[in-house]
């Protein structure tokens, strides 16, 4: 008996060394002339979200530039202090450009980046930028607005939609209202019911916010957090759901209609290869439908024809930059206008988005 | 108001039964004198290993079992490491939670089939579904109580059953005993090892279910750190309820109906600050601890196990 035990220890002290020798992805020594980039991860790539698209993005980059890079990640980073001594650890080890993707590793790049001129720093959804550190983000908002519409046309009129929302900052809000404003065009009564989570990720939460939207009467779920769980309580209640991140469909079912999801890798595999020719120049990067950074996952066999014809004629529209989300009239929720007929709202004022348009039955006081 | 009222003492017990099932556990662990830290751990653990079993053999009793066994082997080692080694039991239990979060996350990465690239993030398996038992889930309110799954049917009959043996029976006074004087129990001819190592293994078993139930039913799936700190909360309710199994529910009640409670005020439109109500439980528990600092007595009769993380060496004084 106390061998077996003793045996079965050793085993599971074995087992992990084991397992990340194999998982060691930092193959090549330094100085290889290879081009090599790190990508510090706020998650892990199994989220089906989030991080999973910064990987996929990692992924194509590695497809596209082949021999050229190299390129590695480290996951479950926690935003604060401790980022700057990993994102630090990359520059040291002689990395040549390192991505940061989640905004709380903002101030910790700020720092290294002054440290290492010669290393290229690439910050996700900050605002702080430096000769070395640019920004990079996308206008979720538009194809927030185009699934808004999806989901207007699949409630019955004047119903309700629950919307699990992380945090109530400027990126949420803004995509809460782009949403509303897509919904209320083809249901004019429809309503938008807002819950907080105050996590970006916990699977339990997410879950217990959706159930108590459902439980509340609503007839369709969407969200801005970085599980499926909110999707799976939908699909359990015979309900539809709008996805987030990436093609949530495509791992929950044709319950999830269409997700607005983002799509890195043509900026990343650009950024990289300017770095690689010496052409990069500092920037703060917010791209949208038109660049590709955002688009919509392909529909849910449920979603009729018709309503693919009309979101992707919408889309058309924003591409050619005819129209926008946030152009005029828009009203807030006690039918105040803050963009009037014909004037369109400025970057500056997305970016500090502070108010809920009509339609959304929601508190931002939280 | 009557409906409000019923769906949320129903979530509140669904969201708490992994709670009391893991916070009864680290109860009988730490009344015997063992402080296990690496509940958050054990409780992943348990939760990847149940979804996986189900997911290929689809018998919610295997996952079940196997979920425990994972329990059972995490408590060994931590077993092994603070009674027979004698080793620092934070460090011991904190290394625990490291070793299975990362495990877990790697079970989780590993695991699935190939079709799904070796994930079982994503996946969708049996899970434990609620029942009503007929008559009684009818009553108004109380009816909440009587429409939940088998695993929270269970916690119904553990917690008394827990409490009776720990203050009814032979046994549990022996496991109170070495919890507060090893020597004296000793002394009087109980195994203190023995009796250790027994219930930091219930102990870590019941955690393990704990884990098991958020992946086979209350959040059906497997996602990475699905606990989400849950085993940490468990910490703090072991304090909450002062030890004592009984008052393990209050607690987890209290845990798990926070989040069903502000959520369904955020849906029916009410303001009331979430940040506030997430503190509640953890200020009930920093009360609990200050109470008991100020009140010798007090802490005499309801506190904290008084050999709690010493460990014991025969012979030794």
């Amino acid at each position: 008996m106390k061998k077996g035990l003793l045996l079965l220890m050793a085993m599971l002290v074995l087992l992990p060394s084991m397992m990340f020798a194999g998982g060691d992805k930092e193959t090549a020594a330094p100085g290889d002339g290879k081009f090599k980039v790190a990508f510090i991860y706020i998650g892990l790539p199994g989220d089906l979200g989030w991080t999973y698209e910064q990987d996929q993005g990692r992924k194509m980059i590695e497809d596209q530039l082949g021999d050229k890079v190299e390129t590695t990640y480290v996951e479950n980073v926690p935003e604060g202090p401790d980022a700057a001594r990993i994102i630090r650890q990359y520059a040291q080890k002689g990395y040549n450009m390192i991505f940061a993707t989640s905004f709380g590793y903002m101030d910790p790049m700020v720092e290294v980046a002054a440290e290492f001129p010669d290393v290229y720093f690439e910050h996700c959804s900050g605002y702080k930028t430096s000769d070395n550190l640019a920004t990079y983000f996308g206008r979720m908002y538009q194809a927030r607005y185009l699934s808004g519409i999806v989901a207007g046309k699949a409630i019955g009129q004047g119903e309700a939609v629950g919307y699990v929302a992380a945090f109530p900052i400027p990126e949420v809000v803004r995509g809460i209202n782009a949403f509303t404003i897509g919904l209320r065009k083809v249901n004019p009564t429809a309503t938008v019911k807002v819950v907080w989570t105050n996590t970006w990720y916990d699977p339990v939460k997410e879950r217990e916010a959706a159930v108590a939207l459902l439980d509340s009467g609503v007839k369709l779920i969407t969200q801005h957090q970085d599980t499926t769980e909110p999707q799976k309580a939908a699909q359990e209640r015979g309900l539809v759901s709008i996805g987030y991140d990436s093609d949530m469909g495509s791992f929950v079912g044709d319950s999830v209609l269409v997700s607005p999801k983002w799509h890195w890798g043509s900026y990343f595999v650009k950024t990289v290869q300017d770095a690689m020719d010496g052409t990069w120049v500092s920037h703060s990067y917010w791209g949208g439908l038109k660049e590709g950074v955002v688009e919509l996952s392909p529909f849910s066999s449920r979603v009729p024809q018709d309503v693919q014809d009309m979101v992707m004629a919408e889309k058309d529209n924003i591409v050619a930059g005819s129209w926008d989300v946030f152009w005029g009239t828009v009203k807030d929720q006690d039918g105040k206008v803050v963009v009037a007929d014909g004037a369109k709202m400025a970057d500056g004022d997305m970016l500090g988005m502070n108010f809920f348009v009509e339609g959304v039955a929601g508190n931002l006081g939280q | 108001m009557i409906a409000l009222i019923t769906s949320i003492l129903a979530i509140t017990l669904r969201a708490g039964t992994s709670l009391i099932y893991a916070t009864i556990g680290e109860i009988y662990t730490e009344r015997s004198g063992i402080l296990n830290l690496g509940l958050e751990g054990m409780m992943l653990m348990g939760a990847v290993s149940a979804f996986a079993t189900v997911y290929y053999t689809g018998s919610l009793g295997l996952a079940l079992i196997v979920s425990m066994l994972t329990g059972i082997v995490l408590s060994s080692l931590h077993a092994f490491l603070s009674i027979t080694m004698r080793a620092n039991q934070v460090v011991s239990g904190l290394s625990i939670t490291l070793f299975g979060t990362g495990l877990a996350s790697f079970l989780g990465q590993r695991l699935g089939p190939a079709s799904n690239g070796h994930y079982l993030i994503g996946l969708i398996g049996e899970k434990f579904t609620p029942f009503a038992i007929p008559g009684l889930s009818k009553i108004p309110v109380i009816g909440a109580v009587f429409s939940q799954d088998i695993l929270t049917y269970i916690v119904y009959l553990i917690i008394p059953v827990a409490w009776f043996y720990m203050y009814k029976t032979k046994n549990g006074l022996n496991l109170r005993a070495v919890g507060e004087s090893p020597q004296t129990a000793d002394a009087m001819g109980i195994n203190v090892y023995r009796t250790r190592y027994i219930y930091t293994i219930v102990g870590g078993t019941l955690v393990a279910l704990g884990g098991a139930h958020l992946s086979l039913s209350y959040a059906p799936g497997w996602t990475d750190n699905i606990t989400g700190g849950r085993g940490w909360i468990v910490i703090a309710l072991v304090i909450f309820s002062m030890w004592n199994p009984s008052r393990a529910i209050w607690g987890a009640l209290l845990f798990g109906g926070i989040n069903a409670i502000q959520f369904r005020l955020q849906a029916t439109g009410t303001t009331i600050s979430a940040p506030f109500l997430n503190m509640l439980p953890y200020i009930v528990t920093i009360v609990v601890l200050v109470l008991m600092t100020w009140f010798e007595t007090l802490n005499k009769k309801v506190g904290a196990p008084a050999a709690l993380a010493v460990p014991y060496m025969r012979g030794e004084k």
